[in-house]
């Protein structure tokens, strides 16, 4: 009795790019996310899923101290990142958020131009001196997000003006403009139509060579599709994780396994 | 099992899980029936049999159009996933059984002259009993869920292959005995591979169930004892 030949370990973890210990999360009295312990690979996809309220969105929001902004919000335990911990006092939050990236739900362009929507990280991190290096950042941002071709003759035109799925892949292209190594995204394709997200889905596929990626989805097929690792969270807690392949075919737990089927009572 | 939140898709499993069930009742009527006619030389009983298979086949096609459905539909996913892939390869396994036990059927149409000697029956009788005892254990397995019922019928399935062993020589030496018994033995040794093969479908329903229950393959290597191919020298 031995594993299925095809249930190859090549997704196994490559290097821990973000290792959390002991996470706890309350929202006032809440106990939101309960002991997460978690190893997050580089040059990966990892994905996180779980029923509404399973705390994923939370747990993903503490990897760039985005629960900071939320006041009722406290966070214990803690986040390494390249084995520094994120949450110790001398780390600077929009440094750190310059690093580790997001993207959201829904697209969220800045009213201004698709050029300008690029060019405000870096211009406000300092990353650049010159009008042509920034200009190089724009372009290759847009090449790696996949939609330089689509946009290249109306780097003026307000990026508001693009459609739903060209307005995510700027925002990608946004937060890729700073040179993050981690990219969160949370739901990046629940607001898309099938074609604008399989667009997304393999821009991530693309990304992973150089980027780390955590992903929150509720599609269960799309975790499957672009993630390498996933994780099942359930009331708080991380239940399971593990390869994708595994989780999908043969998961360990019983929520997992119930949650997976569709049989979440 | 808990249901799932959606009832449609229970039922759409459930649908399939029941034409397994049919497909394997209905090859094990086509197995006695096919031997009883063997035994018996009864061309009607062997007709019947032959004209009974059309259901298998139909119930095969049925299968897979439900299960290209579910996956369609549904995108199955842990055990659910599991459980179309094994049923769909286990439905293929039934199928091949009818299509083995109507050859048994049609052996006693085309042999001419009726069974002259019981006692090369016995044998096969024998052998039929095991392989019957087999796939109704396999198939006891899948309606329980039940992987190590299924892993004990894998193991099993060595027995069929040693009488096949033991039949082919005791036949090869009714053949040299005798020239007269040729055709008969010939037609005799064509049922008993048909019904050896029965048993390695009865094993791979067994293995289909086991990965289905466990999500693992069973994969140590089972000793082979067809030792047919050593009485000859050649391949049997």
């Amino acid at each position: 009795m031995t594993q299925m030949p095809g249930t190859i370990k090549a997704a196994a973890m490559t290097d821990t790019k973000i290792s959390a210990r002991n996470v706890q999360v309350y929202y006032g009295d809440t106990h939101a996310i309960k002991d997460v312990n978690i190893e997050i690979g580089a040059r990966a996809v990892t994905a996180f899923i779980g029923p509404s309220g399973c705390g994923k969105s939370t747990f993903l929001r503490c990897l760039n101290r985005m629960n900071d902004t939320i006041d009722i919000c406290r966070v214990e335990g803690s986040i390494d990142l390249d084995g520094e911990d994120i949450y110790d006092s001398r780390v600077d939050p929009v440094q750190l958020r310059a690093k580790v990236g997001m993207v959201f739900q829904k697209p969220n362009p800045f009213p201004k131009s698709i050029y300008d929507n690029i060019a405000y990280g870096p211009r406000i991190h300092g990353l650049v001196r010159k009008k042509a290096d920034l200009d190089e950042i724009v372009a290759s941002s847009l090449q790696k997000a996949g939609l330089w071709n689509e946009v290249k003759d109306r780097l003026d035109g307000p990026g508001t003006g693009l459609s739903g799925g060209q307005q995510q892949r700027l925002c990608i292209a946004r937060a890729i403009a700073v040179s993050p190594e981690v990219i969160l995204m949370d739901e990046p394709c629940s607001a898309l139509d099938p074609i604008a997200t399989a667009k997304v889905e393999e821009l991530i596929d693309e990304l992973r060579e150089n980027f780390t990626i955590v992903i929150v989805t509720h599609s269960m097929q799309q975790a499957a599709r672009v993630s390498q690792r996933t994780a099942f969270f359930h009331m708080g807690n991380l239940v399971e994780i593990g390869d994708t392949q595994d989780i999908f075919t043969n998961p360990v737990d019983k929520r997992t396994q119930d949650y997976i089927t569709g049989r979440f009572g | 099992m808990t249901e799932h939140t959606v009832t449609a898709y229970d039922q759409e499993l459930t649908a399939v899980a029941g034409r397994i069930a049919e497909m394997g009742g209905l090859a094990e009527t086509l197995i006695t029936d096919s031997v009883m006619a063997l035994m018996t030389q009864d061309l009607d009983l062997a007709q019947r049999t032959i004209a009974q298979d059309v259901r298998l086949d139909e119930l095969l096609l049925d299968i897979e159009m439900r299960n290209v459905n579910i996956i369609a539909r549904r995108q199955p996913m842990g055990q659910d996933l599991r459980e179309i892939m094994a049923t769909g390869r286990i439905a293929n396994d039934l199928e091949r059984v009818g299509d083995l036990a109507k050859n048994v059927a049609k052996r006693v149409i085309a042999m001419d002259s009726g069974l002259k000697s019981k006692t090369l029956a016995i044998g096969l009788e024998h052998m039929v009993e095991l392989t019957q005892s087999q796939l109704k254990a396999v198939l006891d397995a899948y309606t329980r869920r039940n992987a190590e019922e299924a892993r004990l019928v894998r193991e099993r399935d060595s027995e069929i292959d040693a009488i096949y062993t033991s039949l082919f020589r005791e036949l090869l030496t009714y053949m040299m005995e005798d020239p007269r018994h040729i055709s008969q033995c010939a037609h005799l040794l064509f049922c008993a591979k048909n019904i050896e093969r029965i048993g390695d479908h009865a094993t791979n329903i067994a293995e289909n169930v086991y990965y289905m229950v466990t999500g693992e393959r069973l994969t140590d290597e089972r000793p082979k004892v067809d030792e047919t191919g050593a009485v000859t020298g050649q391949g049997a």
